[in-house]
């Protein structure tokens, strides 16, 4: 179920200002990608137009082609909707809906649809989304308490285990771990490695040695000057990029001279 | 463990019996698209209404009110309107000086202390008492200022009348139920006071605590305090609050109807007269046949004061709007 | 600012016990320099003293023209902020008593701010209260009421009858109706406004229009009421509709309760949508949620308890109005249950129809008395809502915590 990902002449735009040009990728399905570069360089706009978030913004269009498998999803007669079904997000900051429980949360993407779920089936799902999410353990006697009430590393887990229950065939994380511990961002890297066997995962991180652990591949985004559109530098296998890069910025980057 | 090994589910069947997502990406659930669509229309008709609702406010006084200034037999009759309007007209506006003139110093000293004076565990219960003075309604301030505000300030009334007639306000006949436009301010200015008195507390909390730090650190005394780093900051925010008094008073109707025994209009502020557009509105109105010239007079008097208040409450705006720059506030 | 004051030697008196008479210097730093930490302090008596002298000053001055405890309190509030002003200035300095000065102002502009708040509460329970207790006062409407009775009632003391059944029915009719038109005008407006616009020409104009909306004089509100019902059923008629001809029915009152009542909602309710963070707007779209069910079941969710609080207080704001209703609904004696026939009673209209023209004009001391018992109803309403609009934003608010 998972799919692989295929940017073709991607240029991303806020109204008329062009913020992300030409981006070629493909991403291969079941692998863990990293997008690394300074801030501001158009990493995390480019990854909401993996699953047209991006276009939840006023004046905000995309031009090219996004390949999931084979099916452009910016082709005409394509629903937003339906490509965030198959392609979810972690966010930056753990956003559980305060509103509901633990169990709610888990079952969000079901109950916000209308879905009908028996009892057991229900169970089931939370279950199995939260033991996707390592979270189980921890949660399985409060259920039904407020998913606001625990804590940052269990709440960002606890939108992992969100995403995951709707068995969408990507995930997209922006910088899940900036706003979390050193601990908790051990397990969410750990949780990484155990979901790239089922989905295909692109994570935007600011840490370099993050990007060095989790993925087998990095692409490292950069922008020549304020009001410039981000580019894609170098895509390569992670380890090319951080010990032999071919391009002399992502050097500069990785090496820590600049960014 | 991932959900892969789960043993009793295999991908498929998820898939099948309830997972929401669609085969391909061009399958859409249409009753969702629908719902969509449905949603925003009615949002945007809700929107549209309050403008279409506004207009007719405009349409409706406006139509109803051309036979106050227009006759069949006469044709226009302008000056017989602005003759009938201006006292009161005038009568309003001299209610509302009043009750401004009393209340924007109280009420400024109350959010002062509710701000910067009163211990801190007090000041929010403080705010409530305050509030509850604008929970009451204006009926009841009617009837306390009929029955008990206007027969307790007679001896005043005697006294100014005594001792200070040589001004034209306090000059004429005392009146001897109370029952002046005096009172009325009085009554007007305790119902614009919990109002003028929250926009003051407002802008006061918001004054930034460096400011005062600052002040307070070269030495000052807290009042110098206050005039050095609050009341720069606030100046906007006082003048608009008492605009939004202001507008309240003008359009306050019951209040003025039961303690006024409204008359011509007169310069003195202690014996019975004048009047104001809300209380000749709801003294006359439901005595007048519909359809009558009567009727049209009310409506257009009605008109103007609603020209009035927009006026006020736009001017309020447009100072806050031009000093919000520089406050300050960011 | 006057930082010169402080070079004028202090008199040593003040300074208490803490410091030694200073020595004189001719450096003038050091007279800028406080020469001890307490030297600017007045010991706490002096407060009472000063109190009790204006008190005596207050009497002596009030007894001059006519005593009464009012004048008394006037004259002593007044001595007692020049006395201590004086005292300051000539004991410590005077930057230190302008301070003083002001403060005093202050609090004292806060005791005024109370009086009314006192008074007005204290006459509507003196005489409501005994009005609430007489038999039937809440059960019967003022049927059959007329002036022989109250007379009756006054002269001879017998029970003041008639009560506001009526009137409560009335106002509990035509505030229902305003808030079941207001409601869901206001908050798709403002869903308008938060989700869809995206800052458009449309969105200001309707912005603005709120704005204007919320300064529409509520007797003003009323006429329009008036107005447009009286065109609407006269075009109705002339189409041969049967629909009644005069315009004075309770629903015309709820039209023009609602022209006040929708700008109210439109605001509140989208402060509290802006509140509620884009973040989980976002998580709902990533999940595959349609921007409807998202607004239905996670944006109105999360904002629910302000958005109840916001309605609660509208109708506690609608529920005391008078004028509006006056000229839209009028006013009987009996009850009416039609909305869309026949005039109609609240219970402001109620007091001020009993002020203004007594059942009995020259013995109006019951329904003076009916009037207080009313208006302690209606305020006793207006601050339950109230109380219930802090409860409901209190006890719904989004969980922060918990385990």
């Amino acid at each position: 179920m998972s799919k692989s990902i295929t940017a073709k002449d991607l240029n991303v735009y806020y109204g008329d200002f062009l913020a992300v040009e030409g981006v070629n990728i493909e991403i291969a399905a079941r692998s863990v990608t990293a997008f690394i570069g300074p801030s501001g360089c158009g990493k995390t706009t480019f990854l909401r137009s993996l699953n047209r978030m991006h276009e939840v913004l006023p004046g905000a269009r995309v031009e090219g082609e996004l390949l999931l498998d084979d099916d452009n999803i910016y082709a005409p007669g394509v629903d937003p909707v339906t490509v965030r079904t198959m392609v979810g997000m972690v966010f930056q900051r753990p956003n559980p809906f305060p509103t509901m429980s633990i169990r709610e949360n888990v079952l969000a993407g079901y109950k916000l649809n209308g879905a009908r779920l028996s009892r057991s089936r229900a169970d089931e799902i939370v279950e199995e989304a939260l033991r996707g999410a390592n979270l189980w353990n921890e949660v399985k006697d409060r259920l039904d308490n407020p998913g606001s009430g625990l804590s940052g590393g269990q709440q960002q887990r606890l939108c992992i285990a969100r995403t995951v229950a709707v068995k969408p065939d990507v995930i997209l994380m922006d910088e899940p771990c900036s706003a979390l511990d050193p601990i908790s961002t051990l397990a969410i890297e750990d949780l990484i490695g155990e979901l790239k066997q089922d989905y295909t995962i692109v994570i935007v991180t600011h840490n370099m040695q993050q990007a060095a652990r989790v993925s087998e591949k990095t692409a490292f985004f950069n922008i020549a000057g304020t009001g410039k559109p981000g580019k894609m530098i170098e895509y390569d296998d992670t380890h090319v990029i951080f010990n032999n890069p071919s391009n002399e910025q992502t050097e500069r980057y990785v090496s820590g001279k600049f960014g | 463990m991932t959900s892969s090994d789960e043993p009793q589910s295999s991908p498929t069947a998820v898939s099948t019996a309830t997972r929401p997502q669609a085969s391909s990406l061009r399958t859409s659930d249409s009753p969702g698209v629908f719902g969509d669509r449905v949603f925003s229309t009615l949002a945007l008709l809700a929107g549209v209404t309050i403008l279409v609702t506004l207009a007719f406010v405009a349409l409706f006084l406006t139509a109803n009110s051309t036979g106050a200034i227009h006759r069949e037999e006469e044709g226009w009759i302008v000056g017989q309107f602005v003759e009938y309007a201006y006292p009161l007209v005038v009568g309003t506006l001299i209610a509302a000086l009043i009750a401004l003139v009393l209340a924007t110093p109280v009420a400024v000293g109350v959010a002062l202390y509710i701000s910067h004076f009163a211990p801190p565990r007090l000041s929010k219960s403080i705010g409530y008492v305050i509030d509850l003075l604008a929970a009451i309604p204006s009926v009841v301030y009617g009837a306390w200022g009929m029955s008990f505000l206007g027969p307790a300030l007679v001896p005043v009334y005697a006294w100014l009348h005594q001792y200070l007639s040589f001004i034209p306000l306090f000059s004429g006949s005392p009146s001897q139920t109370g029952r002046t436009i005096l009172t009325a301010g009085v009554v007007l200015a305790v119902m614009v006071l919990p109002i003028i008195t929250s926009v003051c507390r407002e802008i006061f909390i918001q004054t930034p605590k460096l400011h005062e730090e600052a002040a307070l650190a070269l030495g000052a005394t807290r009042w110098e305090m206050i005039r050095m780093a609050v009341f720069p900051f606030a100046r906007a925010g006082i003048i608009s609050g008492v605009m939004l008094g202001l507008g309240r008073a003008l359009g306050e109707t019951m209040a003025v109807t039961l303690v006024l025994s409204p008359g011509l209009l007169t310069a003195s502020l202690i014996s019975a007269g004048n009047s104001t557009i809300p209380a000749e509105i709801a003294l006359g109105f439901p005595e007048a046949p519909p359809g009558s010239e009567r009727q049209a007079q009310l409506i257009a008097i009605g008109l103007v004061l609603f020209i009035i208040t927009l006026i006020v409450n736009m001017t309020a705006r447009w100072i806050v709007s031009r000093h919000k720059e520089f406050s300050g506030a960011n | 600012m006057s930082q010169t004051d402080q070079k004028q030697p202090t008199p040593t008196s003040v300074e208490g016990p803490a410091g030694p008479p200073a020595q004189r210097r001719p450096d003038p730093a050091a007279a800028l320099r406080p020469r001890s930490l307490t030297q600017n302090s007045i010991p706490w008596w002096v407060g009472l003293v000063v109190l009790a002298a204006a008190a005596v000053l207050g009497a002596a001055l009030s007894a001059l023209i006519s005593f009464s405890i009012a004048l008394w309190l006037i004259f002593t509030a007044v001595s007692y902020v020049i006395i201590s002003y004086v005292v300051t200035r000539t004991r410590v300095n005077r930057r230190k008593a302008t301070d003083g000065f002001w403060k005093n102002l202050v609090y004292l502009a806060f005791i005024v701010a109370l009086l009314p708040l006192v008074s007005v509460i204290w006459s509507v329970v003196s005489v409501g209260v005994p009005g609430l207790l007489e038999p039937g006062f809440l059960a019967s409407d003022m049927r059959g009421i007329d002036g022989s009775i109250d007379q009756q009632s006054q002269e001879e003391g017998t029970a003041v009858l008639g009560g506001i059944r009526h009137a409560m029915i009335g106002s509990l009719l035509i505030t229902l109706t305003a808030t079941l038109i207001s409601v869901p005008i206001g908050l798709m407006t403002s869903i308008y406004l938060v989700e869809y616009s995206r800052g458009g020409t449309l969105a200001r104009a309707i912005t603005f229009f709120v704005d204007v909306m919320t300064g529409i004089p509520s007797i003003v509100a009323g006429l329009f009421g008036a107005a447009a019902m009286g065109w609407f059923l006269s075009t109705a008629n002339s189409l041969g509709l049967p629909l009644p001809s005069r315009s004075t029915m309770g629903i015309t009152a709820a039209v023009a309760l609602s022209v006040l009542m929708i700008p109210v909602v439109v605001r509140t309710t989208e402060e509290m949508l802006r509140v509620v963070p884009n973040e989980l707007r976002e998580a709902s779209y990533a999940l595959g949620v349609r921007k409807w069910r998202t607004i239905l079941k996670v944006v109105i969710p999360t904002a629910i308890s302000g958005i109840a609080a916001g309605v609660t207080l509208a109708i506690a704001r609608v529920i005391g109005e008078t004028a509006p209703i006056l000229v839209t609904a009028g006013f009987v004696v009996y009850t009416n249950w039609n909305m869309f026939q026949g005039w109609m009673t609240a219970l402001p209209v109620y007091i001020y129809r009993q002020f203004q023209n007594p059942t009995s004009p020259n013995f109006s001391d019951p329904s003076h008395q009916r009037a207080w018992a009313a208006a302690l109803v209606l305020i006793l309403i207006v601050m339950g809502l109230n109380l219930i609009a802090r409860i409901i934003a209190a006890l719904f608010a989004p969980k922060k915590t918990g385990r």
